[in-house]
C-alpha cells in the first residue's frame, strides 16, 4: 500500500513538469523577444534588461528552463505586467472566492447528481430517467455565462431574491456568504451535476447487470441495499475519477462564473490579465491551476486504496 | 407433493411468444433429491432457474405457467414475499464464484448480510453463526478468512462462500447453476462432494444445472434434457445414461468423449516437425517496489512432435499450457530454451527473421466469437497468411474456395462475414485460415472448450480427419482429460509450469506414474462411464 | 442440429443511408435536433441571402433598439441589426467546430496508434497527455491567444489543442484493447506486418467511437469559441461571432438582455442538437459504448 502511494506520487512529478515544460515552450515558441512580452508594451528600456537578465536568454535553453523551475520552485512566479506586483501576492489576494466557489459546487453537485444518476440507473427507460439524461445533456450543452445570465435576470432582476454581483468572505458571516455565493454556484453546478449523473447513472447500469448484483438479489435483500451497499459502492471509484478529472471543467467554469457575478477571485484575475496581455499572471495561473488538479487526482488515486481492496497488492 | 413442481413453464424474449426460449417445460424435484437440468448452450435451463429465483432480467418478463414451492405458486408472489423466500427456502449459486461476489466487501459480511435481514439474531450471534457455517463448507482459518476480500481467495474457496451464503439459512431448495464449470477439475470435485455432503445434511433438494454429462452422471439422482428450450425426457440417471429415450439424448451421450486412451498409432514417419528443448518463460513483476514477484510461468518444457500425430498438453488453469503454446508461436518472446520448427531455432530469432518460420506453424485459438475480424469478409482473412508470403490474391481466394469446402462449408462462404455464422462454423473457418498457410504443425490452443459438447466432437471429428489426410502435426492444448484421451498419441501434463509426466498417452492416462496425473483423472467426472456405449466401463470389462 | 450442415445466417448489413434514417427517426426528440442543425448549417451558409441587414454597418442612431418589424430581435450597442449577426455569427462557430473535430481526430487518431503500438513512444506520450490534460483547457487557450493573438487561426489551434490529448487516450485504450483480440494474434501468426495490421484490423476498430467523439469534439468546440470570444480572447469582434454578440452584449445586459439571450439560446440549442445527435449515433453503433471511455 505504501509503495503504490510512492509510486503514485512519482507519477505526478512527470505531469508537472511536462505542464511547466509546456508553458514554458508556450512562451519561447512566440515569435518576438519573450522579455518583451514578460515586460509589456509599456517597459522602460532597463525594466526590459532586468527581465533579460532574469531569463538568461544568452544561456541553452534547457539552462533557462530548469533555472525557471528554480525560481517557480522558490516561489518567484515573476511580476505582473499591469499591477507590477509579484505575481504570486496577486493570486493569493484572489484566492479565497475562488475555492468558495469551487467547494460550495462541488459540494452541491455531488449531492444532487449521485441520487439523481442512481435513480435514473435503477429506473432506466422511465420519465425520470429520461429527464436525468436530458439535464445531463443540457449541462454539457448550455454555455455557463448563458445560464449565469438567465439566474441572474430571473432571480435577481425579476425576482430580487439574490444580488446581482459581488463576494463576501464566510468569515464576514455564513449568512451574507451563502446569500452572495448562491447564484454562482447554481450557475456553475449545472455542467457538475450533468457530469457527475451521466457517469453514475453509466457505471450504476453496467454494475446492475453484474453478477455479484444478481447475487445480492438472490439472498433477498430490499432493494435499497443492493442499490446502495452492493451497487453503488462499486460505482464508487468511476464516480470519483470523473470529479477529480471534472475539476479542471470546474477551473475553466469558475473562470467564467467569476466573470459574470463580478466575484474577486482567480478567473476574474486571469480574464482582466487576458485584457491587458499580462502574461506572467497568466502563466502563474495556469501552473497553479494545473498543480492543484494533479494534486487532487493524486488524492484520489491515494483514495481508491481505500475504495477497493483489489488495489492494495496490484 | 413435492418440494417444486413446474408446470408447462414458458418464457419469451420481450413478450414475443412466437419465439419462446422455453417452451412448455414441467419438472418436479422431491426433498433430498438432485435433479439435473441438462443442455446446451441456448436450451433455456439457466432461465428456468432464473425464473423460479424470480430473478429473470427485465427483457424476460413474460412468464407463463406455474412454479409451486411448497404449494405457493412463485410466478404469482409479490416481490415482498418473493425477497422473503429467497435465502429461506430457496437459494442460488452461480457459475463464476468471483464475479457472483462483491469485489469490495469481506465475504464474511457478504454471507452475514443473510442473517442480518432473515433472523433475528444478534450481531455476535450472527457471526459465530457464519463461521461456524464457513466451518461446516470446510474452509481453512475461518476467523481470517471472515475478514477476506474475494479476490484474496481461491476459485474454489469463492464457491465454498457462495455455498455457505446460499445454505445457511438452510434453505430446502438449492439451485447451482454450472457451480463447478469455471473450476478446474480437481476443485470440481471437491464442490460436487460438498454438494452431496450439504444436500445430505440438510436434507435438501438440489436443482443442477449443467451440460457437462460427466457431472452429471456423478450428482444426479432425476435428469431432465432440454434442447433449444424444449423438454426431450426426464428418467433418473441410471436410466438415462443406459437407455435414452430420445435421439438427442443418445447424441448427447455419444459425443461425450471418452476417458480410455485412444489405441496408439505407430507412426509411418520419425520425422519431427516441432520440438523445443528446455523452453522457460518468467514474467518478471513488473514495477520498481515488486522486483521480488517474478512468475516461471513455463520451465524446462521439452516436446517433440512427430509429423501426422497430435501431442496433448493437459493441465489446470496457471499451468503454463497456454504460455508454452503462446511461446512456440511467438506471440510471446520467450525467455530461455530452444524451439526447433522444420530445422530452425526461432526461440531468439526477431519477428522479422521469424516471418519466413511462420508458414510452418499455424494456430487455432479458444474464442469463436474473437477468433475472426468481425469486420472483413472471411475469405479475406483466409488469404491474409498466402498473400503475406507473394500467393497471387486469385489464386488465394481459389484456395480459400477449396479449404471451406474442405472443413465442411459451401465455398460461396467466402464473402460473408463471421457473425452470420455460429461458434462451430467460426472455429471451422479458423481451422481453414491455418490450414491456407499448409503448415507442418497446427497448434490447437483449447480450441474446442466453448464448444457445445455435440459440437465438439464434430470438430474433433474434423481436425482427425485432416490430420490424416495432410500429415497435420497437432500440438493439442487443452484442460480437458477426456478430449486429450480421444485424440492424442502423445501427452505431457504440465502443473505450475513444470513438465509433471510426459509419454504415450496410453500410458500417462492409462497407468499413470505421478501422484498428480492420478488426482487429476481420479478427479474427472464420468469416468467410469463409457456414455458413448450407454454402459460403466466395469460392464464392459466382464 | 449439426453445426455443419446448420443455415448460414442472412447478412444484417444496411446500407449507411438506412442506417442514417434510422438514427435520425430513432426519437422524436433527435428528429427534432436534426432538423434544427441543418436549419442552423443552411442559415450560415447562405447568410448573405438570409440576412435582412448588414451585420457589421453601424447605425448610431439605431443603438440598442428592442424588437420591431425591421430588426426582428433589435439592435446592439451601435446599432447593428442582431438577427444578421446571429446568421453570420454561425459561420464562426461552424468552422471552428467542424474544423476542431476533425483536426483533433486526425491527429489523435495518428498520435494513439502510435502510442498504442509502439512501447516508448507510449511511456512518453502518455505523460504528455496527462500534462496536457492537467491544464484547464480554457485557461490553456487563454494563454495561447493572448500570446499569438486574436485571430480565427490562433483560437482554432487553442480550441484543438486541448481537445488531441482525449482522442489520443481513445484511440490507445481502443487499440490495446484490440491487440488482445485472437484475430489480431491470428494475423500475427500469419506473418502480417505491423503496419498492416495496424491498418487492417486495428483501424477499423476506431471508426465509430472516432465519429462520436468527433461530434462530440465539435459540439464542445463551438462552445470553447463562444466562452474564449465571451471573456475577451476570441475572435475579432469585426467579425460576428456567436460568443463575441454576447461579449459586446454584457454591459447592456441590464438595459437590453437579448443582445446575450438570443445568440445564448441560439448556440445552447445548437450545442444541444450536436450532442443529442452525437448520443443517438453512439447508442445506434454500439450501446456499450460509454463503458469504453467515450465520455464528454
Amino acid at each position: 500500500m505504501f509503495g503504490y502511494i510512492v509510486q503514485r506520487i512519482l507519477a505526478a512529478i512527470p505531469v508537472m513538469g511536462f505542464v511547466a515544460l509546456f508553458v514554458f515552450l508556450l512562451l519561447r515558441l512566440t515569435p518576438g523577444d519573450p522579455a518583451a512580452i514578460l515586460a509589456g508594451d509599456t517597459a522602460t528600456p532597463e525594466q526590459l534588461e532586468a527581465i533579460r537578465e532574469s531569463l538568461g536568454l544568452n544561456d541553452p535553453i534547457f539552462t533557462q528552463f530548469f533555472r525557471w523551475v528554480g525560481q517557480l520552485l522558490q516561489g518567484d512566479f515573476g511580476t505582473s505586467i499591469l499591477s507590477g506586483k509579484p505575481v504570486i501576492e496577486l493570486i493569493g489576494d484572489r484566492m479565497e472566492p475562488t475555492i468558495s466557489l469551487a467547494l460550495t459546487t462541488i459540494i452541491l453537485s455531488v449531492t444532487i447528481a449521485v441520487p439523481l444518476g442512481v435513480v435514473a440507473a435503477w429506473k432506466q427507460g422511465t420519465l425520470i430517467d429520461r429527464f436525468v439524461m436530458l439535464l445531463s445533456v443540457l449541462g454539457f450543452s448550455v454555455p455557463v455565462f448563458v445560464i449565469g445570465y438567465l439566474m441572474i435576470s430571473l432571480f435577481s432582476m425579476e425576482l430580487k431574491w439574490f444580488p446581482v454581483q459581488g463576494f463576501r468572505p464566510i468569515g464576514e458571516g455564513l449568512g451574507d456568504f451563502l446569500h452572495r455565493i448562491a447564484l454562482p454556484t447554481f450557475t456553475l453546478t449545472l455542467l457538475y451535476i450533468a457530469l457527475i449523473a451521466r457517469i453514475t447513472r453509466t457505471s450504476m447500469l453496467e454494475i446492475l447487470g453484474d453478477d455479484y448484483v444478481r447475487t445480492a438479489r438472490a439472498k433477498g435483500l430490499p432493494e435499497s441495499r443492493v442499490l446502495m451497499r452492493h451497487a453503488l459502492r462499486n460505482c464508487s471509484v468511476p464516480i470519483i475519477t470523473v470529479i477529480g478529472i471534472g475539476f479542471a471543467l470546474i477551473i475553466s467554469g469558475v473562470v467564467v462564473t467569476e466573470s459574470v457575478f463580478n466575484l474577486p477571485g482567480l478567473g476574474r484575475l486571469t480574464v482582466d490579465a487576458v485584457l491587458s496581455r499580462d502574461y506572467p499572471v497568466i502563466q502563474a495561473v495556469i501552473l497553479l491551476a494545473s498543480l492543484i488538479y494533479v494534486v487532487i487526482n493524486l488524492l484520489i488515486d491515494i483514495a481508491y486504496v481505500l475504495l477497493d481492496p483489489r488495489i492494495r497488492y496490484t | 407433493m413435492s418440494l417444486l413442481d413446474i408446470r408447462n413453464l414458458r418464457i419469451a424474449l420481450n413478450g414475443a411468444w412466437d419465439a419462446e426460449v422455453v417452451k412448455g417445460l414441467d419438472l418436479s424435484i422431491e426433498r433430498g433429491q438432485t435433479m439435473c437440468l441438462v443442455g446446451e448452450s441456448g436450451s433455456g435451463k439457466s432461465l428456468t432457474a432464473l425464473a423460479t429465483m424470480g430473478l429473470l432480467p427485465p427483457a424476460l418478463k413474460s412468464v407463463a405457467g406455474s412454479i409451486t414451492l411448497k404449494g405457493e405458486n412463485l410466478l404469482e408472489a409479490a416481490p415482498a414475499r418473493l425477497r422473503d423466500l429467497r435465502a429461506t427456502s430457496m437459494s442460488m449459486i452461480f457459475q463464476e464464484p468471483m464475479t457472483a461476489l462483491n469485489p469490495v466487501a469481506r465475504v464474511g459480511q457478504q454471507i452475514e448480510e443473510v442473517l442480518e435481514f432473515h433472523s433475528d439474531l444478534s450481531q455476535s450471534a450472527r457471526r459465530s453463526r457464519v463461521k461456524e457455517m464457513m466451518e461446516a463448507v470446510h474452509l481453512p482459518d475461518v476467523d481470517k478468512m471472515y475478514a477476506s476480500f474475494p479476490h484474496q481467495l481461491s476459485g474454489g474457496q469463492r464457491q465454498r462462500i457462495m455455498i455457505a451464503m446460499a445454505l445457511i439459512m438452510r434453505p430446502q431448495l438449492l439451485i447451482a447453476d454450472e457451480p463447478t464449470t469455471a473450476l478446474d477439475v480437481t476443485t470440481q470435485a471437491q464442490i460436487l462432494s460438498l454438494i452431496r455432503e450439504l444436500r445430505e445434511d440438510q436434507g435438501s433438494a438440489v436443482l443442477f444445472i449443467t451440460h457437462d454429462m460427466g457431472v452429471v452422471s456423478e450428482i444426479a439422482d432425476d435428469v431432465t434434457v432440454l434442447k433449444l428450450g424444449e423438454m426431450m425426457e426426464t428418467q433418473a440417471i441410471d436410466d438415462l445414461l443406459r437407455r435414452p429415450q430420445t435421439d438427442y439424448t443418445r447424441d448427447l451421450l455419444r459425443s461425450v468423449p471418452s476417458q480410455v486412451p485412444r489405441p496408439p498409432r505407430d507412426g509411418q514417419s520419425n520425422e519431427v516437425v516441432l520440438s523445443t528443448d528446455n523452453l522457460s518463460k518468467t514474467y518478471s513483476g513488473g514495477g520498481w517496489f515488486s522486483k521480488s514477484r517474478e512468475v516461471k510461468a513455463a520451465q524446462d518444457v521439452s516436446i517433440s512432435l512427430i509429423k501426422g500425430r497430435t501431442l496433448g498438453i493437459v493441465g489446470e488453469s496457471g499451468s503454463g499450457k497456454t504460455t508454452v503454446a503462446r511461446c512456440i508461436m511467438r506471440l510471446i518472446d520467450p525467455t530461455s530454451g530452444k524451439i526447433n520448427v522444420g530445422g530452425t531455432d526461432i526461440a531468439m530469432l526477431s519477428q522479422k527473421e521469424v516471418k519466413p518460420q511462420r508458414k510452418k506453424i499455424q494456430i487455432v485459438f479458444q474464442d469463436p466469437m474473437r477468433s475472426l475480424n468481425p469486420r472483413i469478409e472471411i475469405g479475406q482473412s483466409i488469404i491474409e497468411g498466402p498473400l503475406n508470403y507473394g500467393t497471387p490474391r486469385d489464386a488465394a481466394m481459389t484456395r480459400a474456395r477449396e479449404l471451406l469446402e474442405l472443413v465442411g462449408l459451401p465455398a460461396s462462404a467466402v464473402d460473408r462475414f463471421p457473425h452470420q455464422f455460429s461458434g462451430g462454423q467460426r472455429q471451422r473457418i479458423a481451422i481453414a485460415r491455418a490450414l491456407a498457410m499448409d503448415p507442418d504443425v497446427l497448434v490447437a490452443d483449447e480450441a474446442v472448450s466453448a464448444l457445445d459438447v455435440s459440437v465438439q466432437a464434430q470438430v474433433l471429428d474434423l481436425l482427425a480427419e485432416l490430420q490424416d489426410r495432410l500429415g497435420l502435426g497437432i500440438l493439442f492444448i487443452t484442460h480437458d482429460l477426456g478430449v486429450a484421451a480421444q485424440i492424442c498419441d502423445d501427452v505431457l501434463v504440465m502443473q505450475h509450469g513444470r513438465v509433471v509426466e510426459y509419454g504415450r498417452a496410453g500410458q500417462v492416462l492409462g497407468a499413470p506414474q505421478q501422484d498428480y496425473t492420478k488426482t487429476l483423472i481420479k478427479a474427472a467426472p464420468g469416468r467410469h462411464w463409457d456414455f458413448a456405449n450407454f454402459r460403466p466401463f466395469a460392464e464392459a470389462a466382464e | 442440429m449439426t453445426d455443419q450442415t446448420a443455415a448460414i445466417r442472412p447478412p444484417g448489413r444496411v446500407s449507411p443511408l438506412a442506417r442514417t434514417r434510422e438514427i435520425v427517426l430513432s426519437s422524436p426528440l433527435v428528429t427534432i435536433a436534426a432538423v434544427i442543425l441543418v436549419l442552423v448549417v443552411l442559415s450560415a451558409l447562405l447568410a448573405a441571402w438570409i440576412a435582412p441587414h448588414d451585420p457589421v454597418r453601424l447605425t448610431p442612431s439605431q443603438r440598442l433598439k428592442p424588437p420591431s418589424e425591421t430588426y426582428w430581435l433589435g439592435t446592439d450597442a451601435f446599432g447593428r441589426d442582431l438577427f444578421s449577426r446571429i446568421i453570420y455569427g454561425g459561420q464562426i462557430s461552424l468552422v471552428v467546430g467542424v474544423a476542431a473535430a476533425i483536426v483533433a481526430v486526425i491527429s489523435g487518431l495518428m498520435l494513439g496508434l502510435l502510442a498504442g503500438y509502439i512501447r516508448w513512444i507510449d511511456a512518453v506520450l502518455m505523460r504528455m497527455v496527462d500534462g496536457l490534460m492537467a491544464i484547464p483547457s480554457i485557461l490553456l487557450a487563454i494563454a495561447i491567444v493572448s500570446l499569438w493573438g486574436a485571430s480565427l487561426w490562433t483560437v482554432l489551434v487553442a480550441i484543438t489543442i486541448p481537445e488531441v490529448p482525449r482522442v489520443v487516450r481513445l484511440v490507445r485504450s481502443l487499440v490495446l484493447a484490440a491487440r488482445e483480440e485472437p484475430y489480431v494474434e491470428a494475423a500475427i501468426a500469419a506473418g502480417t506486418p505491423p503496419f498492416l495490421i495496424m491498418r487492417r484490423h486495428l483501424v477499423p476498430n476506431t471508426v465509430a467511437p472516432l465519429i462520436i467523439q468527433g461530434t462530440y469534439i465539435c459540439a464542445s468546440a463551438i462552445l470553447t469559441e463562444a466562452i474564449l470570444s465571451f471573456l475577451g480572447a476570441g475572435i475579432n469582434p469585426e467579425t460576428p461571432s456567436w460568443g463575441n454578440i454576447m461579449a459586446e452584449g454584457r454591459i447592456y445586459f441590464q438595459i437590453n438582455p437579448g443582445i446575450v439571450l438570443w445568440p445564448g439560446l441560439v448556440v445552447s440549442v445548437a450545442i444541444l442538437s450536436i450532442n443529442l445527435l452525437g448520443d443517438a449515433v453512439r447508442d445506434a453503433l454500439d450501446p456499450r459504448m460509454a463503458k469504453r471511455g467515450i465520455e464528454r
